[in-house]
């Protein structure tokens, strides 16, 4: 330890003796964790995008239903506790934000058209933190209380359906008795959403009306709640299952909408293999580098070794040498990449392959997405793969014997 | 060998470990990228025919507008008759004409809104897969008969089996109120959820009677023997539509503009990364030749001192670098050779990526495609990166100086 000061300023001097090489062995490093970081950030963006907003057209972290809702959406399938229970129940309680809704398959007609369509009964006061929506952008309005009679629609719907605000439309489902519950809307406001098929796909009405309409009384199909973000749920869930009663499903958004939970997983899989494939492309010309400089110095490390140099400080020094090229291939690495997202933080428009990037999920503006974590991923990689790459260069150094070295021809 | 290559060659071993590791960074690049290339046109591929062939056919005949509204009244006249002349012109295709409409089924238990279908029964199952996945019953036989055909999902949902009765309520193609009753007689099972569980298919003649269609549907789904024909022969069929009524001819890009899209967005990411791959292969090549010429330089003066000019120096550091490129190509394309014919055998199938999978339409397996194109482009583009990587290096000889250079050791 106590000459790690030396070998460190010796090591330092070494790597610029070749400064072509080293430049070019630095740069190397700083294009491979440029790209590393980069790319990691735009794949973030894209991904997280499509989760967020998978998550937000869910929406609900946590969810509660009647165990066989999710294979048969049905009202039949419905939670058997009413509001007013549950209002009991979750009143002490500290959730984030939590409310009941109805949600069930219906069709929509115009005097033109039919869709099938998801039914939202909800109370717009109690999901406003949910947040899919923003109620103020909505055209027209949005729906004031869980009693409103009007219905809000997306615009690609109204489109579809050839009607507007103002204009009356029909809504049919089914009761519990299985008789077709049907009931004559006024379409009060239009939405727009990032997710064409949130906005083609959901209508809005009061919960209470839904509830009427559906001769359900004041039970629900689902309750949900909202964790602090998607990625940390846990601790909701736990506070969930605590309060509900056993016999009723909890599932975290994950499991609702299994392949975005899979999505996730596999984006985190696939950040570590790209950084490590990046690595590896790297690694020969590294390993490379260091064979060289060691092999130019044989007489020296020969002629240190016999003045009394210890072979483990031959090895330290070697092993310096490579992360000083390491550490400064990171510092430029990092700052370019942080150079390049940073101007990108406002979106990258990518509408030219909007549709198709509608049919992964995502919307048509990528917002890289730079997270510490994966930053720190990409130098601890290079920093302990580099170390294992350049053990063995190290390691011959440090076992020349000092006389056939010195004497050794150029 | 004439002297050249010999000396070029004889240098290149002068560092078998240096060669070696520089060969060893182009076969790890090479075999990747002829790896990855070869995955990736597999997954296109599989992803257009398996999108295509479930319902969308090489090509559609509509009214115009139809693609993006959909709307009941945008329709094809007289669609039999229409899909009858055309199979008639053209024999190799295969043809059918198809008419759509939303409406909510119900049985005893349930009510579930779903997309119907009315199809020709005898020529809908040459242009989609979905006839031949019935997993129970049997397919439409009759093209007036009121019958219908649901997805397993669907099936499970409503609570039907075959024999089973169905209402269907909806409305007509002039916006009236249209409502039929249908019996089940099969259920096909895809495998894709949302696909087994938002529609239905019932017999052409019956689903106009149903939806007043008077004649008319709203698609004649084309489907070719491959992509290529389907190119070549739009045009044609294109020509001998009907002029007066305007329909209109979409190819199947049009029709799914999501999936060239997905790949173009797919291919753009996976590029960044080749392109990465090869940058630092350029690198680790440039870093090999700049110091096999700098320790050289004591050499490179005498024989250039006695008459050797930079130019032919420099050739003879282009052919080291070529010949150290050739065998990187050779290993690189021979490992990745081996990596692909093995999986375009046996196929690919990542654990825990089904369901991303089948959001794409993919199998869970993958088979790749090898192509000499796909086995060969990767290589080729760190063959000419390493040639180019060598520029520098060589064009430094003209800077040296006999004498000078001759001094240094």
């Amino acid at each position: 330890m106590r000459m790690l000061p030396v070998l460190t300023r010796l090591a330092w001097r070494y790597l610029w003796r070749n400064h072509r090489r080293t430049i070019i062995m630095v740069s190397a490093i700083s294009v491979g964790v440029w790209s590393m970081i980069f790319m990691t950030a735009l794949s973030r963006g894209m991904v997280d995008q499509v989760i967020e907003d998978g998550v937000s057209a869910l929406p609900g972290h946590v969810q509660v239903h009647n165990p066989k809702f999710l294979d048969d959406p049905s009202v039949v399938n419905r939670i058997p506790i009413g509001d007013a229970e549950l209002s009991r129940a979750f009143s002490s309680t500290d959730f984030k934000a939590w409310a009941s809704r109805v949600r069930v398959p219906a069709v929509i007609a115009s005097e033109y058209e039919s869709r099938g369509v998801t039914l939202l009964g909800i109370d717009p006061v109690a999901e406003r933190e949910f947040g899919y929506l923003s109620y103020d952008d909505v055209e027209g309005r949005f729906l004031e209380d869980a009693d409103d009679n009007g219905i809000v629609i997306g615009r690609k719907l109204a489109d579809k359906l050839e009607t507007r605000v103002g204009k009356r439309v029909v809504l049919m489902s089914q009761d519990p008795d299985n008789e077709i519950a049907d009931r004559g809307f006024r379409i009060v406001g239009l939405f727009d959403a990032e997710v064409p098929a949130f906005e083609e796909g959901n209508v809005f009405i009061g919960k209470r009306t839904a509830q009427k309409m559906l001769h359900i009384g004041d039970t629900t199909t689902e309750i949900v709640f909202l964790g602090d973000n998607y990625r940390d749920i846990e601790p909701t869930y736990d506070k969930v299952l605590a309060s509900i009663d056993g016999s009723l499903d909890v599932s975290r958004w994950s499991e609702v909408a299994t392949y975005l939970g899979s999505m996730l997983t596999v984006m985190d899989g696939f950040v570590l293999i790209f950084m490590v494939v990046i690595f590896l492309a790297l690694s020969f010309g590294l390993v490379n580098t260091l064979v060289m400089a060691v092999f130019e110095r044989v007489r020296e490390i020969g002629l240190m070794l016999a003045l009394g140099m210890k072979p483990s400080n031959i090895l330290g020094q070697i092993i310096i040498e490579s992360m000083l090229l390491l550490l400064v291939g990171l510092v430029i690495g990092n700052l370019l990449a942080v150079a390049t997202i940073h101007p990108l933080r406002g979106g990258i428009d990518i509408s030219v392959v909007a549709e198709g990037m509608e049919m992964m999920g995502a919307a048509s503006v990528l917002y890289p997405r730079l997270y510490v974590s994966d930053m720190i991923l990409a130098n601890v990689i290079v920093l302990f793969l580099g170390f294992l790459a350049s053990l063995s260069p190290a390691w011959r150094a440090s076992r020349y014997e000092p006389v056939e070295a010195i004497t050794k021809v150029g | 060998m004439n002297i050249v290559a010999r000396l070029a060659w004889r240098n290149l071993w002068r560092h078998r470990r240096r060669t070696w590791l520089t060969v060893g960074a182009m076969v790890f690049s090479n075999t990747l990228l002829v790896f990855m290339i070869s995955m990736q046109f597999g997954m296109y591929d599989l992803m257009i025919d398996n999108t295509l062939k479930v319902f969308t056919g090489h090509m559609q005949v509509q009214a115009p507008g139809y693609k993006d509204d959909q709307k009941m009244r945008q329709t094809v006249p007289d669609i039999v008759p229409l899909a009858g002349r055309l199979r008639a012109e053209f024999p190799t295709e295969k043809i059918a004409a198809r008419g759509w409409a939303f409406a909510l089924a119900s049985s005893e238990e349930r009510s579930y809104g779903v997309g119907i279908f009315g199809v020709e029964p005898e020529y809908e199952p040459q242009v989609s897969s979905i006839p031949g996945l019935i997993a129970e019953g049997r397919y439409l036989q009759q093209s007036d008969a009121p019958e219908i055909v649901i997805g397993a999902v669907l099936a499970r949902n409503l609570r039907v089996g075959i024999g089973d009765e169905l209402t269907l309520l909806g409305s007509g193609r002039d916006g009236s109120f249209a409502a039929a009753v249908a019996t089940v007689v099969g259920i096909f099972e895809s495998g894709v959820p949302d696909v087994d569980r938002s529609f239905a298919q019932m017999p052409i003649v019956a689903f106009q009677d149903v939806f007043f269609m008077e004649g008319a549907g709203h698609q004649v789904v084309i489907s070719a023997p491959t992509l290529e024909e389907a190119e070549r022969i739009l045009p044609d069929i294109d020509a001998a539509l009907p002029s007066d009524e305007g329909l209109v001819m979409h190819d199947w890009d049009a029709l799914q503009p999501g999936l060239k899209q997905a790949i173009k967005a797919d291919m753009s990411s996976a590029f960044f990364m080749y392109g990465i791959l090869v940058v630092l292969v350029a690198f680790s090549v440039l870093n090999t030749q700049l110091m096999s010429v700098l320790e050289r330089t004591h050499e490179f003066g005498i024989v250039m001192s006695l008459g050797l000019k930079p130019g032919q120096l420099g050739r003879l550091v282009m052919l080291e670098t070529a010949m150290l490129g050739l065998i990187g190509f050779v290993l690189g394309a021979i490992g990745g050779v081996i990596v692909t014919s093995y999986f375009s055998a046996n196929g690919l199938s990542i654990p825990g990526m089904e369901e991303m999978a089948a959001n794409f339409n993919l199998p869970p397996r993958i088979y790749f495609q090898a192509t000499p194109w796909t086995m060969a482009i990767g290589p080729f583009v760190v063959f000419v990166f390493t040639l180019l990587a060598a520029v520098y290096p060589a064009l430094r000889l003209h800077k040296l100086h006999p004498v000078e250079a001759m001094r240094v050791n």
